[in-house]
């Protein structure tokens, strides 16, 4: 029997194939089959269909769940009426059930006891729990004040504990999305533009002449649309971009690919900015028309030719300039894009600004084919009485720091929880609801200091995932597939409204997080800001306020509305940006009167010492952060993640592929786990790459635990972005160890 | 009627919904699979290409596994579907070695079980699950005998391949290049 069927044959080893050409075309189209016809196949069975949209991602794209007669969640198809998957869900969707029928997932709400000096959990009833969380956050309020509760979140329940948090008296909700990761984007393009670009991307992908992705590997990060519309793109022919310093997905696809030296990519697109300006390419109308401070930006950028961005990034002059003519033929049609995870190197919103005015040059803020405007279906506020007003909130955690947070910054808050003599704004009890802080935060010495003191910290979510651990309370929700939520109102181009409706009743003794949140209010006498007995009557209300019904959502899944707003701007007449002045800010008043670069400057960062290389990481397509990599559905095809090394190192180092090593960061921290090599010339020598999202120490995820390496414990090198509070994590280098390490790595 | 499959390799982001799909359409067991990506790295930083591929049964009009079953079990179907009829199937495995794309399994139930480009959904109309799913449409499904359908279109105006075409079984799923 042949051994090699090993489930999912990414490799680098194919079956040889010969491209033949329309000329041998004879085969293919033309020549009979020689086959006879035989017997049939029963038809496949009629399933339930109900409506849902996706939770495994931040996309969110509906779909229908398919229901067997003996109430078995067989598939889970996509809507064809969802502008945001077009009725294909991506892999993760797709094996979503693996969320709902994962045997690990957490089963009874459980407390933590001490048993013979040990401290252990024990299951407890929903009363119990939910009853020892509402005494724990009395307490707070009476020594603290309702502010001192805090809640990090991610994800559809999030809203349902904020809802609580608010009711109660606290605005201090943040969650990694914004520091850890799209905040440095947003800040920059709202800097620039007076808006940023929401999500699902305002990006006119779909119809671009051009698309330049910098730091961004759509077809790797899996967000739906982004990726059907590059592949619409690539049929019609658009010329893709893709600055990388690892052979990407997208890198593979694109007619330029300019392999930069990591670091260095505000060098580039100062270059290009250049470029355009001098060789006087810009879009001349519309940059006199929308935006200001050209003169100063013309100024600030005399020097930085692409001779002077050939010795930072090696990409040869001659490359960045085709590439920025590239980008003028195709203005205003064109779209650098912004990318999404931004938190790199601590000036990150520079960057980002830079790419900003890159788009504002280009004139595709407002054009087809560049940056179009959303438009969104209003759906009513469930009445509840007025929020009673904090007396302090996560503003004031930021001690003056930080000034263009628009957002919470979960290390302001984290920071916030440690105690401290005569400490003003102390936090004292967390809610964490659907993310894996313990994975998705940096700076872990003082996440565990923060853990340590809190008088409460409870933790909602599907899976034992490892923040669980630190929890004195867990309470286990159940997965998407079992629950109604709050209607998806998605602006985009079509405005739309999605229904997640429950297919089956939830296992175990899994709660939904709006009940969850109902039933500590409740215990709070925050009752008058619940009242309904089922979420389903809010969404019946909703719907009524806006003349549809929760029927008629069931049966469509998805209701998609006329715009009543332009896409682009209109020919003839005026557009007024968002910004204090209604123009794009090539020069930022703003940075200048905090005290910051009003324009992008170039600062070098650090780079690796002899025999370390600096740790690149990003996504599979099959896997969202750390929350798959127990999904029986998805985890064939990925179980683990493995360190890409390009053939020259691993020559260098006597690594082969499939060999197991450990890697060690420059402040001598040792992954927890091996991760297996692989060779490639996929990667540059001065790099390793590996997916995120891998390497779980927390056992009770029977499959994931020990398989790869978990990034973020690599990354202890943290550089803040003084703008934001964005934590830049791409400044940590790696180095092999071939043997096991000596010491016991720490769990 | 000819089905057939026509994958563009250039849109192809090697995300395997494919697989996932298959797998909840047709009830494949966890760790088994009829269908799977395919990797292929050429070149020398920093000139290296990528070409990604979605492989399964090839449905090969002139198919070993057929010719050296011992009872009968692997079959044409109409449109020139290989199939492996279960109740036949004794699970001897000639089939799995005759395969040159290694595109079938031995099914823990006790048989040989791979692709059967849906055809319960051929059937009705429908494309096959992998083709209905792929995020980026990259996957066209037909009939090579309809001189109208979209799969003899792209073939006629596009490079394409198809794999190890020397073992000479004619295969019916086709790379464009």
């Amino acid at each position: 029997m042949h051994s090699r069927r090993n489930f999912i044959k990414i490799s680098s080893i194919g079956i040889g194939a010969t491209a033949i050409t329309g000329g041998a075309i004879k085969w293919a189209i033309g020549a009979s089959s020689s086959q006879k016809l035989s017997g049939g196949l029963k038809s496949s069975p009629v399933w339930k269909k109900v409506p849902t949209y996706c939770e495994v991602c931040f996309w969110k794209c509906a779909g229908w769940a398919y229901v067997t007669e003996d109430g078995q969640i067989q598939k889970i198809i996509g809507n064809n009426d969802d502008p945001q998957c077009n009725g294909r869900l991506c892999p993760r969707g797709t094996g979503g059930v693996g969320m709902f029928s994962d045997p690990d997932r957490l089963k009874t709400p459980l407390i933590r006891v001490s048993k013979d000096g040990e401290q252990t959990y024990r299951e407890a009833s929903w009363d119990e729990a939910l009853d020892f969380i509402a005494k724990k956050m009395k307490e707070i309020a009476e020594k603290h004040g309702p502010e001192s509760m805090a809640l990090f979140n991610h994800g559809s329940s999030g809203k349902y504990f904020t809802h609580l948090l608010n009711a109660f008296g606290s605005n201090n909700v943040a969650a990694p999305s914004f520091a850890q990761c799209r905040g440095p984007r947003d800040t920059g393009f709202d800097l620039t533009f007076g808006e940023s670009v929401s999500s699902p991307e305002v990006t006119d992908i779909r119809d671009t002449r051009c698309l330049v992705l910098i730091g961004s590997h759509i077809g790797e990060n899996m967000h739906n649309g982004q990726v059907q519309e590059m592949s619409e793109a690539i049929d019609k022919g658009a010329v893709i971009i893709t600055v990388d310093p690892r052979l990407s997905t997208a890198a593979s696809k694109s007619k330029y690919w300019l392999p930069i030296k990591p670091s260095t990519d505000l060098a580039l697109l100062l270059s290009w900015i250049h470029v355009l300006i001098y060789d006087d390419i810009y879009n001349k109308e519309y940059v006199a028309k929308y935006a200001e401070g050209f003169n100063e930006l013309k100024e600030h950028v005399k020097d930085y030719t692409p001779e002077w961005a050939y010795g930072i990034t090696t990409l040869k002059p001659e490359l960045i300039r085709n590439t920025a003519r590239e980008m003028a033929n195709a203005a205003p049609s064109v779209l650098i894009h912004p990318g999404r995870h931004t938190s790199w190197y601590g000036d990150d919103v520079q960057r980002s600004r830079a790419i900003a005015i890159l788009n504002g040059l280009l004139g595709s803020w407002g054009n087809r084919g560049g940056i179009f405007f959303k438009e969104g279906f209003k759906i009513p506020e469930f009445p509840h009485p007025e929020y009673p007003k904090p007396t302090w909130s996560w503003q004031n955690t930021l001690n003056g720091r930080y000034p263009f947070a628009k957002e919470a910054v979960t290390n302001t808050i984290i920071e916030a929880s440690i105690p401290e003599d005569g400490k003003e704004h102390q936090i004292k009890g967390w809610i964490v609801s659907g993310t894996n802080l313990v994975v998705s935060i940096p700076l872990k010495e003082q996440l565990m200091k923060a853990m340590q003191s809190l008088d409460l910290l409870v933790v909602v979510d599907t899976m034992p995932m490892e923040i669980t651990g630190f929890a004195d309370v867990v309470l286990p929700e159940c997965t998407y597939l079992e629950r109604y939520d709050d209607l998806r109102a998605t602006a985009h181009r079509e405005p739309t409204l999605a229904l997640r409706m429950p297919a089956v009743e939830p296992l175990y003794e899994t709660k939904p997080a709006w009940w969850i949140s109902k039933q500590i209010g409740e215990r709070l006498g925050l009752g008058a800001y619940y009242n309904y007995t089922d979420f389903k009557e809010v969404l019946e209300w909703q719907l009524k306020q806006v003349d549809l019904s929760l029927n008629e959502m069931e049966r469509v899944g998805v209701k998609k509305f006329a715009r009543k707003t332009p896409v682009y701007i209109q020919p003839g007449l005026d557009h007024q940006f968002k910004t204090a002045s209604g123009k794009i800010q090539l020069f930022s008043h703003e940075l200048e009167g905090a005290g910051f670069d009003p324009m992008p400057k170039y600062t070098a960062h650090a780079q690796p010492e002899d025999g370390f290389y600096r740790l690149i990481y990003g996504r599979a397509p099959m896997h969202t952060f750390s929350r798959t990599a127990n999904n029986r559905n998805l985890v064939a095809l990925m179980p683990e993640n493995a360190v890409w090394v390009n053939p020259q190192v691993a020559e260098l180092w006597g690594l082969k592929k499939d060999q197991y090593v450990w890697l060690k960061n420059q402040d001598g921290v040792v992954s927890n786990f091996p991760v297996k090599v692989r060779v490639t010339q996929r990667i540059r020598w001065d790099s390793v790459y590996i997916v995120h999202g891998f390497g779980h120490h927390h056992k009770p995820l029977t499959y994931a635990f020990g398989r790869g390496v978990n990034d973020t414990e690599l990354i202890t090198s943290i550089k803040i972005d003084p703008i934001m509070g964005g934590t830049g994590m791409r400044g940590n280098f790696v180095t092999f160890i071939k043997d096991k390490p000596r010491q016991e790595a720490k769990s | 009627m000819r089905y057939a499959m026509a994958i563009d390799t250039r849109k192809c982001v090697g995300c395997s919904d494919c697989v996932v799909a298959c797998q909840t359409e047709n009830n494949v067991p966890v760790g088994f699979c009829r269908d799977w990506v395919v990797e292929v790295v050429d070149g020398t930083y920093p000139n290296v290409s990528i070409e990604l591929r979605s492989e399964r049964c090839n449905h090969c009009d002139n198919s070993p596994c057929v010719r050296c079953c011992p009872t009968g079990a692997s079959h044409f179907e109409d449109g020139g579907i290989v199939l492996v009829e279960h109740s036949k199937c004794i699970g001897c495995g000639a089939c799995i070695e005759a395969c040159p794309y290694d595109a079938r399994y031995s099914h823990p139930e006790g048989y040989v079980d791979k692709c059967t480009f849906c055809i319960h959904r051929v059937r009705q109309g429908l494309d096959p699950a992998c083709v209905s799913v792929c995020p980026t449409k990259c996957m066209n499904f037909g009939d090579l005998d309809d001189p109208n359908s979209k799969i003899v279109n792209v073939l006629k105006n596009r490079k394409f391949k198809s794999l190890a075409p020397e073992a000479g079984t004619k295969p019916q799923i086709f790379y464009l290049v």
